[in-house]
Formats: C-alpha cells, sequence, structure tokens
C-alpha cells in the first residue's frame, strides 16, 4: 500500500510540473507586462501557443539531420526528467535516490549539449552563434552552480536532495553564510541558465540579441511546441529547486496524509506565485547586459560558489 | 552551530558586508561605486547596532549613527556633487582585469581566514569568524586602492578599509573610546578627500577651474 | 601454468608477430595477419587478466625468469593493481587491432607501423607485468621506443619528425628521472625487486625526492602540465589506431607506474603530496581543456583532451594520498576508485574518439574541422559513434565518463575532514577548477562534432567523403557499447577495483553490485546514491511517451524548404561558423590576457577593395617559459662542456689525477 501511494507521489510530481510549467511562464509574462502597464497576453496564452504549434505542419530545412529531428524528444526527456526529480510538494519521491543534485545538474547538461548540437546542424550563422554563446555562458554557469551544490551539500553532509531539504527544514541549521552566499549565487545561475533578463531576453524573437532564440531559429511546429515547453519546464525546475532548499519547511514528509499532501501542493503553488512575482519585478527593473559583461556577473556567481564553499571547508574544523 | 538567532544574524551581517566589499571591487561606473559604498556604510551601522544590542553597550548606538549620518548619507552625496563639479572622468580604468580581481579578492579572503582562524585558537568560533570577515573587508579596501587608477576610488576604498576596521573592533567586547575614534577617523577622512582633490587638479592644472578642464579635455560638458 | 606465465606468454606471442611482421611486411596478407593475431592475443589477454582481477585464477602470481642481470633475474608478477591495467591495456590493444584490420589497408608505408605495433603492445603489458625495477625499466625504453618508431611512421612530413624528435627527449628525461627514483628506492644495498622495496624502510626526505622524481618520469609520460608540450605534437602525429593506443592506453601504464611507485612502493609519504598532486592535477585539467578549446585539428583536440583527463584522474590520486597521510582509508578508497573508473572509462572514449578521428581522416583526407562539415549526411554510422563518444567525455548521464566525475566529486566532498589548512584550501579550489573543466569540455565537444559532422559541407572532400569499412565500425561499436555498459552498471567495476583499493588505501567501498536496483552508493552516511540504470530508463520512457503523446495528438505533416536563415540565406558554406569562431566567446573569456593568444586585425580603408585579415596565433605560453630557456640552457652548458674536447694531454692527464683524489678524499671523510 506504501508503495502505492509513494508510486503515485511521484507520478503526480511529475504531471504536475509538465502541467504547471506553462502556467508559471505566463503569469511572469502576465505581471511583468502589468508592471509595465501594459494589458499583456492572458496568463493560459503558453498554454495555446504550445496547442496551436502543435497542429501546425513542421517546415524543416533541406539538409537537416536526424539529430535536428530527434533532439527536441531529448531535450524535453532530460528536462523533464530532471524535474520530475526535484521535490516540489513532498519529498522523499520514490525515485528519489536515483540521481542526486549533481546528477539533475549533469541532466540539464545533457539537455544543452543536444539544444547546442540542434544550432549547429542546418550551417547557418545564427545558429553557430546562439550555441557558441550558450556554450559560453555554461562554461561558467555549471561550474558555479556545481559549487553552489557542494555549499549545499557540505552543510547537509549529502547531495541528496531529500536530505538537504531535511537538514535545512529542521532547526539545526540557523542562518548561514554560506547558504546565504549560495542562495544568491543560485539565484544568478537561475537567471543565467534560464535566458532571463539581464543575461538574455526571453519576450523578443530578436535573432542577434539571443542565446535560446538563435539556436531555435529553424525550429517549427510540434518540434517547436517541445523546446518552448522544455524552456519552461527548466525555468519551473529551478523555482522549485530554489523553493525546496529555501523555504523547505512546507514539504510533505514521505508517507504523509493526504492533509499534509495537500497543504504542501499549496504552499507550492504559493511559492511558485511569489518567487514568479519577484522575478517579473527583478526583470522589469534592470537591463539586459551586453553579451561581453556576461562573464563578469555569472563569474560572480562562481565566485560565491566557491567562497561559501571555503567557508564551510574553513569552519568544519571549528 | 549552536548558538542563537542572534549572533546568527551579526554572522550575516559580517558577510554581507564582504560581499557587498566584493561588489565595490567589480564596479566599473564612479555612481554605482557610491551607491554601492553607501550600502556597506548602512550595513555596517546595522551591523554596530545589533552588536550594541547584543552587548548591551549605548555607546555604539551613537557609532552606529556616526556611520549612517557621515558614511552613507554626506560622504557619498559629497563626492557625488565633487564629481559633478570637478567633472572627473567616470569610467573607472583598472589595472588588471576583472577576473583577475575577482580571483585575487577570493584569494585575500582564504588568507584572511586561515590566518585569523589560525591565530586565535582558543577564541568563540563565531567571534573567529567575525574577525575573519573583519580583515576580508580591510584586505578587500586595499586591493581596490591598489588596482584602480581613479582618485575617488581609491578613497573610497580608503573608506571601506576604515569600515573594516570598525568591524572588527565593534565585534570584540568591551573596547573603549569606540565613538571618539570613529569621529576621530570620520574627520580625518574628510580632509583626505578635499586634501586629495585640491592637490591633485591644482598639480595637473595648475587651476581648479573647471572651464579649464573642460578646455583641456576638447570637449563642452 | 599460472595466469603470470600464460600473460608473459602472450606478451612473447606479440614480440614474434612484431618479429614476423618485419621480415614479412610487404607480403599482401600482413596488415591482416598482424592486425588479426594481436586481436586474437590482446583477447586472449584481457580474458586472463579479467579473470586474475576477479580472483578465479590460481594462486601463484610471480615468476622468475633467469633473464637479465645475473643476481637478479627478470621477475615478473599480477596483483590485483595489475591486472586491472591489464585488463585496461588489452582492451584497448584489441579495439586498436580490430580496428587497424579495416584502417591499415590504407596505410602507404605498411613496413614502418606494422612491426612495431604488436612491438608497443608488448611493451605495455610487460611494464605492467614487471616486478623488479631492471625488467621494469627495460620494458619502460621499449614501450617508448616502439611508439617513437610509430610517431615518426610517416616521416615525410616535417612537423611529424619534430614531433618525433620531441618525443624522444621527453621520452628520455623520463626515463631517466625514473631511473633515479628506482635508484632511490632500491637503497645503497640494491635491492631491485619490488617484494624487496616495498618491505626497506627510507627517510623522508628520499620519499620526498621519490615522489618528485616520479612526478617528473610518469607524470611526462601521462601529460601532466607542465610536462605536457610533447602530447599535442607526438598523439597527433602517429596513425590513429596508435594515437588511440597512447593516448587511451599509454598514458594509463604511466598511470600504473604512478600508482605503483607512489601507493605500494614509497611507503608512507606526507600529507603535502596530496596537495602537490592536486595542484598539478587541477592545473593540468583546466589549462589542458583551455588548450583543447582553441584547436582546430580534431586529433590535436582530442590530444589536449587527454591532458584533462589525465588532470582529473590526477586529482582522484592526489585526494587518496592526502586522506591515506591522514588516516582516513574509507574516503581515500572512494578517491582511489574515483581515479580507477575514469582510467578505465577515459580509455574507452578517448580511443572511440580516435577512431572516429582517423575515420574522418580515411574518407575525407582531412583533420583540419575548418574544412570539414556535414559529413553527418555522408558518413552515418561513424557520427553516431563519435557522438555517443563525444556524450561519454562531456560527463553526460547515463554514460560512463559521468560516474567517474560523480565519485569525484564525492571525494572532495567528503574532504573537509582533513585538518591540515594548505588542504582546507585547496581542495575547494581543486573542486571548482574540476567543475570549471568538466563544463569546458562540454563546450570543446559540442564544437567538435558540431564543426566536423554538422551543418554544411566546407570542401569538396567533405562532401564526397564515404563511410569507412566494416572492421573500423565495429571497433568503435564496441567500445561505444562499453561506454554505455560502464555507465549503466558502475558497480560490478566498483567491485572488481575493490580489492586494489584495499591494498592501497587500507579499505575498501561496500559491496556495490548487491544494492537494489545496481545503484552506487560510495558511502552509507552520506546517502548520496546514482542509478545510472533508473536514469537511462526514465530517459528513455519520458522520450517514448513524448514521442507517443505528438503521435496521437498533433499534426504529422512535416515538409523540407531551404533553410530560414532569418530571411539571408547564403549558398556559401563559408558562412556558418568555424571551429576558432565557435570557441572565439570562449577564448576571450578566459584567455585574453595571457600571452598565449594573439590576435590581429587589418582592415583595409573605405574605398580600398584589398581583403580584411584577420591573424590568430595560438601558442603554448609554457613552451617560452620553460621549455626554451631549459633547453638554451643545456645548449650553453654544452658549449662550455665542448671545450673538455680539446684540451691538452697534461691537462687530461690533471683531471684523472683530481678525480682520483677526491674520490680517496669522500672515502676518508665519510667511512
Amino acid at each position: 500500500m506504501e508503495l502505492i501511494s509513494a508510486l503515485l507521489v511521484q507520478l503526480m510530481q511529475m504531471m504536475l510540473v509538465l502541467w504547471a510549467a506553462p502556467l508559471l511562464t505566463g503569469f511572469v509574462r502576465k505581471v511583468k507586462a502589468r508592471l509595465q502597464r501594459r494589458q499583456g497576453p492572458p496568463i493560459l496564452q503558453p498554454y495555446r501557443d504550445i496547442l496551436r504549434l502543435l497542429k501546425k505542419e513542421v517546415v524543416v530545412a533541406n539538409n537537416a539531420s536526424w539529430i535536428f529531428r530527434v533532439a527536441p524528444y531529448l531535450i524535453f526527456a532530460a528536462t523533464w526528467v530532471a524535474a520530475a526529480l526535484v521535490p516540489t510538494f513532498a519529498k522523499g519521491l520514490l525515485f528519489s535516490w536515483s540521481a542526486d543534485l549533481i546528477a539533475i545538474i549533469a541532466l540539464l547538461a545533457s539537455a544543452r549539449f543536444f539544444l547546442a548540437l540542434a544550432g549547429m546542424d542546418i550551417g547557418t550563422a545564427f545558429g553557430g552563434i546562439g550555441s557558441s554563446r550558450e556554450m559560453m555562458i555554461a562554461s561558467l554557469a555549471e561550474p558555479a552552480m556545481l559549487l553552489v551544490v557542494f555549499t549545499m551539500a557540505l552543510v547537509a553532509r549529502s547531495t541528496q536532495l531529500s536530505a538537504v531539504a531535511d537538514l535545512l527544514a529542521s532547526s539545526g541549521v540557523g542562518l548561514r553564510v554560506s547558504l546565504g552566499l549560495a542562495m544568491v549565487g543560485l539565484i544568478i545561475v537561475a537567471i543565467a541558465e534560464n535566458g532571463r533578463i539581464p543575461v538574455d531576453n526571453p519576450a523578443t524573437h530578436l535573432e542577434l540579441t539571443m542565446v535560446h532564440e538563435a539556436m531555435v531559429l529553424e525550429y517549427s511546429g510540434r518540434h517547436l511546441a517541445m523546446i518552448e515547453l522544455a524552456a519552461a519546464v527548466k525555468l519551473l525546475l529551478y523555482v522549485s529547486l530554489i523553493g525546496c532548499i529555501f523555504v523547505p519547511w512546507t514539504l510533505a514528509a514521505p508517507g504523509g496524509s493526504t492533509a499534509s499532501h495537500l497543504a504542501g501542493f499549496g504552499a507550492y503553488i504559493a511559492k511558485l506565485a511569489l518567487f514568479g512575482f519577484l522575478l517579473a519585478v527583478f526583470e522589469t527593473a534592470i537591463a539586459k547586459m551586453r553579451v561581453f559583461r556576461l562573464p563578469d556577473f555569472v563569474g560572480g556567481a562562481l565566485m560565491l560558489g566557491l567562497l561559501g564553499t571555503l567557508l564551510l571547508f574553513a569552519s568544519r574544523s571549528l | 552551530m549552536t548558538h542563537g538567532l542572534t549572533f546568527d544574524v551579526a554572522h550575516l551581517l559580517a558577510g554581507g558586508l564582504v560581499l557587498v566589499s566584493f561588489l565595490m571591487i567589480t564596479q566599473h561606473r564612479l555612481y554605482a561605486l557610491l551607491n554601492a559604498f553607501a550600502l556597506q556604510a548602512v550595513l555596517l551601522a546595522l551591523s554596530v547596532a545589533w552588536q550594541a544590542n547584543l552587548q548591551h553597550a549605548p555607546h555604539l548606538y551613537v557609532t552606529a549613527l556616526i556611520a549612517l549620518l557621515f558614511k552613507a548619507v554626506i560622504v557619498p552625496v559629497g563626492l557625488h556633487r565633487i564629481i559633478q563639479r570637478l567633472g572627473i572622468h567616470r569610467e573607472i580604468e583598472t589595472v588588471i582585469g576583472s577576473g583577475t580581481t575577482m580571483l585575487a579578492g577570493m584569494g585575500l579572503v582564504a588568507l584572511s581566514m586561515t590566518v585569523m582562524l589560525k591565530v586565535t585558537p582558543t577564541a568563540d568560533p563565531l567571534a573567529r569568524e567575525d574577525l575573519a570577515f573583519a580583515l576580508s573587508v580591510v584586505l578587500l579596501g586595499l586591493l581596490m586602492m591598489v588596482s584602480r587608477r581613479n582618485a575617488v576610488s581609491q578613497v573610497v576604498g580608503f573608506m571601506s578599509l576604515e569600515n573594516g576596521l570598525v568591524l572588527a573592533g565593534t565585534g570584540a567586547r568591551g573596547m573603549p573610546l569606540v565613538v571618539e575614534i570613529s569621529v576621530a577617523f570620520s574627520i580625518l577622512i574628510a580632509f583626505f578627500v578635499i586634501g586629495v582633490f585640491l592637490f591633485r587638479i591644482r598639480e595637473r592644472f595648475d587651476t581648479v577651474d573647471v572651464q579649464a578642464l573642460d578646455r583641456f579635455r576638447g570637449e563642452r560638458r | 601454468m599460472s595466469v603470470v606465465a600464460f600473460l608473459m606468454l602472450c606478451a612473447a606471442a606479440l614480440l614474434g608477430v612484431a618479429l614476423l611482421a618485419m621480415a614479412a611486411s610487404h607480403a599482401r596478407a600482413a596488415t591482416a595477419l598482424v592486425y588479426g593475431a594481436s586481436l586474437a592475443i590482446c583477447i586472449v589477454g584481457t580474458a586472463l587478466s579479467i579473470a586474475a582481477l576477479t580472483g578465479r585464477a590460481g594462486a601463484a602470481t610471480r615468476l622468475i625468469l633467469p633473464l637479465g642481470v645475473p643476481w637478479i633475474g627478470a621477475h615478473f608478477a599480477i596483483d590485483s593493481l595489475s591486472a586491472f591495467f591489464l585488463a585496461v591495456v588489452n582492451i584497448g590493444g584489441a579495439a586498436a587491432s580490430l580496428y587497424g584490420l579495416g584502417y591499415g589497408t590504407h596505410e602507404d608505408e605498411p613496413h614502418r607501423v606494422l612491426p612495431f605495433f604488436p612491438a608497443f603492445l608488448a611493451g605495455m603489458n610487460l611494464v605492467v607485468l614487471a616486478d623488479d625495477a631492471f625488467s621494469y625499466l627495460l620494458s619502460w625504453e621499449f614501450m617508448s621506443l616502439a611508439s617513437w618508431a610509430l610517431v615518426i611512421a610517416h616521416h615525410r612530413d616535417a612537423e611529424n619528425r619534430r614531433a618525433g624528435f620531441v618525443y624522444l627527449i621527453m621520452a628520455s628525461v623520463g626515463t631517466l628521472a625514473l631511473l633515479l627514483a628506482f635508484g632511490l628506492l632500491a637503497g645503497p644495498d640494491g635491492h631491485y625487486d619490488f617484494e624487496a622495496i616495498r618491505l626497506g624502510a627510507r627517510a623522508p626526505l628520499t620519499s620526498a625526492l621519490v615522489l618528485v622524481l616520479v612526478l617528473i618520469g610518469a607524470g611526462s609520460k601521462a601529460g601532466l602540465v607542465p610536462l605536457h608540450a610533447w602530447l599535442p605534437l607526438a598523439h597527433p602525429a602517429a596513425p590513429s589506431h596508435v594515437s588511440a593506443l597512447m593516448s587511451g592506453v599509454m598514458t594509463k601504464v604511466a598511470i600504473y607506474a604512478f600508482i605503483r611507485i607512489v601507493f605500494d612502493l614509497a611507503g608512507a609519504l606526507p600529507w603535502w603530496s596530496g596537495a602537490l598532486l592536486l595542484a598539478v592535477g587541477s592545473l593540468s585539467a583546466v589549462l589542458g581543456v583551455l588548450q583543447a578549446l582553441m584547436q582546430d585539428d580534431t586529433k590535436r583536440l582530442l590530444a589536449c583532451s587527454t591532458i584533462e583527463n589525465i588532470g582529473i584522474i590526477f586529482i582522484g590520486l592526489g585526494l587518496a594520498l592526502a586522506f591515506r597521510a591522514d588516516g582516513v582509508a574509507a574516503a581515500a578508497a572512494l578517491a582511489m576508485t574515483a581515479a580507477l573508473l575514469h582510467v578505465l572509462n577515459h580509455s574507452f572514449f578517448k580511443s572511440l574518439l580516435f577512431f572516429g578521428a582517423g575515420a574522418v581522416l580515411t574518407a575525407t583526407g582531412d583533420r583540419n574541422m575548418d574544412r570539414l562539415g556535414g559529413l553527418i549526411h555522408r558518413m552515418p554510422v561513424t557520427s553516431f559513434l563519435f557522438l555517443a563518444g563525444c556524450m561519454a567525455i562531456s560527463a553526460l548521464p547515463p554514460l560512463n565518463g559521468f560516474v567517474s566525475e560523480w565519485l569525484t566529486f564525492q571525494a572532495v566532498l567528503q574532504s573537509p575532514d582533513l585538518p591540515q589548512w594548505a588542504l582546507k584550501v585547496m581542495v575547494p579550489a581543486a573542486g571548482g577548477l574540476l567543475a570549471l573543466a568538466a563544463a569546458l569540455a562540454g563546450a570543446a565537444f559540442v564544437k567538435t562534432f558540431g564543426i566536423t559532422f554538422l551543418g554544411r559541407p566546407r570542401s569538396t572532400e567533405a562532401a564526397n567523403a564515404k563511410e569507412v569499412d566494416r572492421f573500423s565500425l565495429s571497433a568503435m561499436t564496441l567500445l561505444a557499447l562499453l561506454c554505455l555498459i560502464a555507465g549503466i552498471v558502475p558497480g560490478f567495476i566498483m567491485d572488481a577495483v575493490a580489492p586494489i583499493t584495499r591494498n592501497l588505501a587500507g579499505a575498501a567501498l561496500p559491496l556495490q553490485s548487491k544494492l537494489p536496483w545496481l545503484t552506487i552508493v560510495p558511502s552509507f552516511e552520506s546517502g548520496s546514491s546514482y542509478n545510472g540504470l533508473l536514469i537511462f530508463l526514465f530517459i528513455a520512457f519520458s522520450s517514448l511517451l513524448a514521442v507517443w503523446a505528438i503521435h496521437r495528438f498533433a499534426s504529422h505533416a512535416i515538409r523540407r524548404a531551404p533553410a530560414w536563415d532569418c530571411g539571408f540565406p547564403d549558398p556559401s558554406p563559408a558562412t556558418q561558423y568555424s571551429g576558432s569562431g565557435f570557441a572565439q566567446p570562449i577564448r576571450r573569456v578566459f584567455l585574453t590576457r595571457t600571452p598565449a593568444t594573439r590576435e590581429q586585425l587589418s582592415m583595409p580603408a573605405p574605398g580600398d577593395m584589398r581583403a580584411a585579415r584577420f591573424t590568430l596565433t595560438i601558442a603554448d605560453p609554457l613552451w617560452d617559459w620553460l621549455y626554451q630557456p631549459f633547453v638554451s640552457a643545456v645548449e650553453i652548458a654544452a658549449l662550455q662542456l665542448n671545450k673538455l674536447q680539446f684540451l691538452t694531454i697534461r691537462r687530461y692527464l690533471s683531471l684523472v689525477f683530481l678525480s682520483l683524489v677526491s674520490l680517496l678524499l669522500v672515502l676518508a671523510i665519510w667511512s
């Protein structure tokens, strides 16, 4: 019986991640529009966009290879699996022991690998720009993320997300400087990896200002729908990660009652709304950076992660 | 750590000071640097006020107030006016690149942690870490003074160094005459700032007149 | 007969094949015979070494042959460490032989390659089997010379000749260092067999000197910074299957030498030895991958990437040394397991990548990726297998590269309990550098695969490429399958490696293969776990679910059309990204201030019809800072010493007289 309920919780998590992702994107867009004194698209517009794209014909370049057609599925699958392993409303998921934080980062790296390859597949200059800039940002953002993970793993003595959430929810931790540094670092990495302002502009579809858009320039129809959905799921993953680690008290324990799960679910929706609102405010308040100022920005996250790790190494013997 | 929330907040504020020092050494624009310095002064004031609360030492409130008024308000606003009036170049030229500066800053933090934690083996762990943070702020201020070609940023670096010293002083319990020392430091800084500017500009152009500067640069502002 | 004897027979058989090849290399079937025989012998060798590793062989593990120095003989032995590295050598050798069956038929001068290939394999096997200093050094030199002969096989190219020259010098320096190290280990009584060395006691200064000497000797062969400069020159110069052996297997033999001497023979070492290895390893990792990113020649890029992976292995070994010096055996076992697993994994995927580069070279005649492109349409199987290799080396789950990097990260996370302050500062820095190297490796291999295989062909050779023969493809398929298996079920390999860590680090990881669902859990207190099989199944399930959902609910229409390219399509393939263009943002972020890269742009004035010219010069700064001054010093010393050739007889006599007097003085004072 416990196995059935655990399996049910894991399945619900997977479905929730998929269905809530376009909602978060739509919510952020709506808040940004309101802050800019526009009406903005309705919150459910991303769902309509995906359905519309699914029904359209796919136009593929003459020299596209099988990588171009297979990549959207692989990108979507890797991002979805990674997101399904980050606790949203309940911790101690059934398969959480199969991948820890480092494996989640590596899954996102796989998705990025295939996206970059798909950008280079047709052999246009735009795809090349997108791929090369994406790999530049990734070469700084991924180590920054790993060092942030190290900081959290050193506090929690484990890289397993459920263990990290458990320890941070308990009272033994207090407000630690390393965790503060890790939080700032994680936020910077989340902005860089999801292509939000000031790293990349998700709202326009101009190719030269984009990193993500330039890579997917040639995609259309159902392939583009999968890639957009994958991008939305990635944003949800990062928001869930920040919520799970820094606001861990509302996660339902494994084997808990239905009431605790429902309470966890409600708290999760509230977390999504709060972080989405904060993201929209941040994006509206700041301007996009020049591409070659990005290494300073993301490099700052790397330094913060390194500083947090260093502090924890030094204070372990005290 | 088994300390209560109060000690954690003090620790967090000290860490915030280090973070803002890092932010300061990576700024390329003068006005942004002044804003960051004002933020650092506000954090210092908060930290000193919290220490006043913890140690039940009311004279530290005065230090906090001095820090807030003088360093968070008067000095940034004053420097802002001076920059505008004398038409000083608003981009900060650096001697070493920003990546190297950040790495050097990391190395300095690592060094101050190593030194401080080795030299004080018997003290309370949280106090030792606070002292390490204070030394980091001092060293980062020195780094800023050494790696910038701009007079204003050197002055700001000096003041940031002094912030680190105040943090160290208030962190240790029962240091006397903190208020008097703070006032003395502040007057010293005021004279320093004025002196630096008058001296430099007079030495370069034999005049402090802004018109001369404009003619020299060949443009009108 | 014992396992050792059988393995010695295999080595002897390889030498026999080499002799036969020397005699009959112009025969038509020579290529097939030589590579076929090597393949068979290597398969036997693999089976024997795996049997020895898993403990299924008999008890007798030593063999003493009456060859060589009379009062020592030639000792050969096998223990768990040798068995593991023998398996690595023989699997690599078998794959290279299988590949050579197809690739070797394109060789212009087979008499320069065929005799030395089995000799090279024999040399590597003998090095791992050797149990005393003399047979060890003899086999080491034999291996170096055989590989040197293979490096200058294509001697008509001046670059290859220079590469051979540099390689010979570096190999000699390395052997000299190892000679001195063994001299110090053997001690004043001259006990040269390993059993006696293991039992001997040494002053700490001697052990430190041995460590530095082995770092120079074995490290230069493995490609550690700063002794790495020969690798990007020599590895690409050899034929591709030999490059795979050099990068994938010979560097591992050097690592075997290092582990054998430092962990087994030298006894207890101080903690700073771990710190030294960490520093050297992390520097190699980052510098290697940055150099790889700047290369346009595929094989040179792969050689620089080898430097990076050797750095990762040394980070693991350094952590193992530091933990062992502090007595934390479980963490030492974890670090050592991570390093050993990366040895195996790297040999698999680096060989696979070199085989792919060789296939491209055969099909197009070109190594420079700026003249390739679009090969995925012309060589579909090769490109798929090369993609698998790129994914493995970029440490993407569920392949094997991720497992060893994950284990290394777990070892780094166990390090805060190390008490020394220098380690407390260095380990986070090493962890950060390791993470940086991993991310940059991903970028390097996106560049390699993307520019070489994707896009549009940049030359007619690339447009007319043909798929290579079955033997090459089967060798690559075999290695790709091994990468997948090692990634999905790493628990078995970790258990096979456990006896090694028990001997050298003092403890072993808990039994992995009995854990549910084949997860790996390196330490039960932290509870961090990883399950490659489940991740693979998850990804497969999710993608199949997505495919089904799309098939069911979305439109199926698909149409081919010219590329959109924002409405500005350009028929010239020169408008797509080149290799150096792809790496330019990363070069700008990491390398602008070093003197290593220099950009020169000459733009014509408006109205001038001359073409603009952009020149990018990339050099290894260590050549000018380290190697050149050293070479100049040697030249100056040689010039001075040359004066000894022209002395008078009286002067020669006085030299003899002075040396005799000083030796007598030494005897008088210190006896």
